[in-house]
């Protein structure tokens, strides 16, 4: 495919995220960034970069450790905030597993990504933040296809899809009763290829494991798992050699990996054009049942 | 490219989840794995064809009762555009969500079930494309294929909606019938072979001709402000720039300028886009503009061009749409949002509820319950900067925010 066939990004999603950006800075008293060092969190801070310029980020970076992320992107996530000068707030999973808040789940699905949830709640409450500013799009699952630009929650996190604020023409609503917070989504309208064209745009620093490379993986329910000391593996499962890109960064013991050669965005976009597989597809955690993202939005998930 | 924003509105079994499935799947906005998901669902529910409604369908309590409640955002795209759907749904109870979702589209579509012709909803769905002034509005017919593509049949329903029309109409909204299937796909993404007759625009053919920007930079300048940024850097020791979104015209570097409620007057010093200066950023564009002297101006305040000056209002007239299950009275106080200036507001006069249904005016209101529509009077403790909704919608809007519960429960437009 010639590059120059690529679609172009629609820059009215960059005007509308950078609005959304500025409004959360103007409403709230103590906002912050959720950053998982994943593509569409990478994007909010480019937002947010470009939404206060030449001034700083007006509000910290918020990252939830479970403990099994690829060491690419903690290394990638460090880098970021030297860059741009954020500050940035870390809170470990392990940390509520030690203190007997949540337990680690067991067997060959073992995964940290529902129990993060905990550990985010207990930091919205710690530095009692009133808007935490999430990277979740409209476009990666049918529930989150209703959600708002400002989702208000309770003193629990919970979401009640049908209790939401009605948004009308742009105007934001923020205000809120003590105890609550809300969620923010300025790329709630963007889609995955938005997203990749965004990057591509604007030239933006990505972790490496988007990108081809060869890791050792596992084959199971027909994907590829990466391979590490955090996946729980039958004797049956044979790690292998080959070459792969990730299309989110999440856990490693829940993020599959799709077989890919390619090595720059302008690949990663063609692939997408002619995808075969959806986002969230690659999402384990996802699976484990049709309703499984709302029954979890409703928890307090992001 | 540009992004067309539609909403769509429909009864209960109209098509409509049909349709924006078949909208997706055939601009291949439908990944395998979704489109396999739906196959399987289908095989379920035991149908012999793929549901492609079910592409749309999302939450349990709707899968309980088999219908959409909520307004959900629906993504496809062409080489052109980029579409955003509003779906919202049909079904009375819930016009607050389908005035959410109709408020930022420049297209509606109106789903007509072929074998009935206009029904209440028809009513209903139409009237919210006026007051939200919605410019283009697609009459779809649907379920062709079961009137047999009977030509004689659309053009009853046709002349059906016009006598509805009755001479109701804004000279600014285009109105165009489209005799579709959804279910076998006629009309839809490629001209009908079943009906020949039909010499117009297929449904995606209009949506990739609408021009919407003709017009919009005309209108008069306004740049409500957002949020002062005075980094105090080093590098930025007296940087004071005015951020926000331009919410209509054009505004260019050495404009001159009139900040509201101050009525200081200025010049556009520069305009940034991130850390480029540009030379003037139009409707919709997020912006830093600085100006030539230290002005009074914070967020709320609006900044204008000084040849399109704007009112500065405390006494209102409005029409409303009520969102809140307890009912809107006069005497009460409210937060009304215009932009992002928030003023302490009473509804001094509720004047006429508009039944939309049929279009009556129902003079001396007691109370406007939730879903209804009417006309009201407000008084504001400080003035916001609007203008008329017909004139400028993109200045003539508000919200009320009620400061008990913080919810929104109202929205109106100038009148």
């Amino acid at each position: 495919m010639n590059h120059n066939l690529l679609p172009v990004f629609p820059r009215q999603l960059e005007d509308e995220g950078i609005y959304i950006m500025r409004e959360v800075a103007a409403q709230f008293e103590r906002p912050v960034l959720l950053f998982s060092g994943g593509k569409d969190s990478i994007t909010l801070v480019r937002l947010a970069q470009k939404a206060f310029w030449p001034g700083k980020i007006p509000f910290p970076l918020l990252h939830i450790d479970t403990g099994h992320n690829f060491p690419e992107t903690i290394e990638f996530r460090d880098q970021l905030v030297r860059e741009t000068g954020a500050e940035l707030i870390v809170r470990y999973v392990q940390d509520s597993i030690d203190s007997g808040k949540v337990r680690e789940e067991t067997g060959k699905y073992a995964s940290r990504n529902v129990l993060q949830t905990v550990t985010l709640l207990d930091a919205i409450e710690e530095f009692k933040f009133d808007a935490c500013i999430g990277g979740a799009r409209r476009d990666e699952e049918k529930a989150r296809a209703k959600e708002r630009i400002f989702s208000v929650r309770d003193d629990f996190g919970q979401w009640d899809p049908k209790k939401q604020r009605p948004e009308l023409f742009d105007m934001l609503n923020g205000k809120i009763n003590v105890g609550e917070n809300v969620r923010i989504f300025p790329i709630s309208n963007w889609t995955e290829l938005d997203v990749w064209n965004y990057i591509r745009e604007e030239k933006l620093a990505i972790p490496s494991i988007y990108y081809a490379h060869f890791r050792e993986v596992i084959e199971r329910d027909n994907m590829l798992w990466p391979y590490s000391d955090f996946l729980n593996t039958t004797p049956e499962e044979i790690p292998y050699l080959e070459q792969v890109r990730f299309r989110t960064v999440g856990d490693m013991t829940c993020t599959a990996a799709v077989a890919s050669a390619a090595d720059q965005v302008e690949g990663i976009i063609e692939e997408i054009l002619a995808a075969k597989i959806s986002e969230r597809g690659a999402r384990i955690d996802d699976k484990r049942s049709e309703a499984a993202m709302e029954q979890r939005k409703k928890e307090g998930y992001f | 490219m540009d992004i067309l924003r539609i909403a769509t509105a429909g009864s209960v079994d109209d098509g409509k989840s049909t349709l924006i499935g078949r909208l997706m799947y055939e601009t291949n906005s439908v990944t395998q794995d979704k489109l396999e998901a739906i196959e399987r669902a289908s095989r379920r529910l035991g149908l012999e064809h793929v549901d492609l409604s079910l592409l749309t369908d999302g939450l349990i309590a709707e899968r309980e009762q088999g219908i959409t409640i909520d307004v959900a955002h629906i993504y496809f795209s062409t080489p052109n555009r980029k579409y955003i759907i509003a779906d919202t749904p049909g079904h009375f109870e819930y016009t607050r969500n389908m005035i959410t979702g109709a408020s930022t589209a420049q297209v509606a579509i109106i789903l007509i079930d072929a074998r009935n012709g206009i029904v209440e909803q028809t009513y209903r769905h139409y009237y919210i494309t006026q007051l939200l002034r919605i410019p283009h509005v697609a009459v779809c017919i649907n379920k062709m294929d079961l009137v047999n593509y009977s030509e004689n049949q659309f053009n009853s329903i046709r002349q059906e909606f016009r006598d509805l029309l009755g001479g109701r109409e804004l000279p600014e909204q285009e109105i165009t019938f489209i005799p579709v299937s959804s279910l076998y796909g006629e009309n839809i993404s490629k001209s009908s072979v079943e009906m020949s007759w039909y010499n117009g625009p297929f449904l995606l053919e209009y949506l990739e001709n609408i021009e919407w920007h003709a017009g919009e930079n005309h209108l008069p300048s306004r740049f409500p402000v957002q949020y002062v940024i005075r980094p105090k850097s080093e590098a930025f020791p007296d940087f004071r720039g005015f951020a926000g979104k331009v919410a209509s015209g054009v505004f260019k570097a050495g404009d001159r300028v009139v900040a509201y409620p101050s009525m200081q007057e200025s010049e556009i010093d520069h305009i940034y886009a991130y850390e480029n200066p540009v030379d003037l950023a139009e409707a919709g564009q997020s912006a830093v503009i600085t100006l030539k002297d230290e002005i009074d101006l914070s967020r709320g305040d609006m900044l204008v061009r000084k040849e399109t000056p704007v009112a500065a209002v405390k006494d209102l007239e409005a029409r409303i749409c009520w969102l809140d299950s307890a009912p809107l009275r006069a005497g009460r106080n409210y937060l009304l949002q215009h932009g992002q200036n928030r003023v302490k507001a009473k509804v001094t006069q509720l004047s006429h509820i508009v039944d939309i249904q049929n279009y009556n005016i129902i003079e001396g209101a007691e109370e406007i319950g939730l879903n209804q529509i009417g006309g009201i009077s407000i008084k504001t403790a400080k003035p916001i900067f609007a203008d008329q909704f017909r004139e400028n919608k993109h200045n003539g809007a508000f919200i009320l925010i009620d400061e008990g519960s913080n919810n929104t429960v109202g929205v109106g437009v100038v009148v």
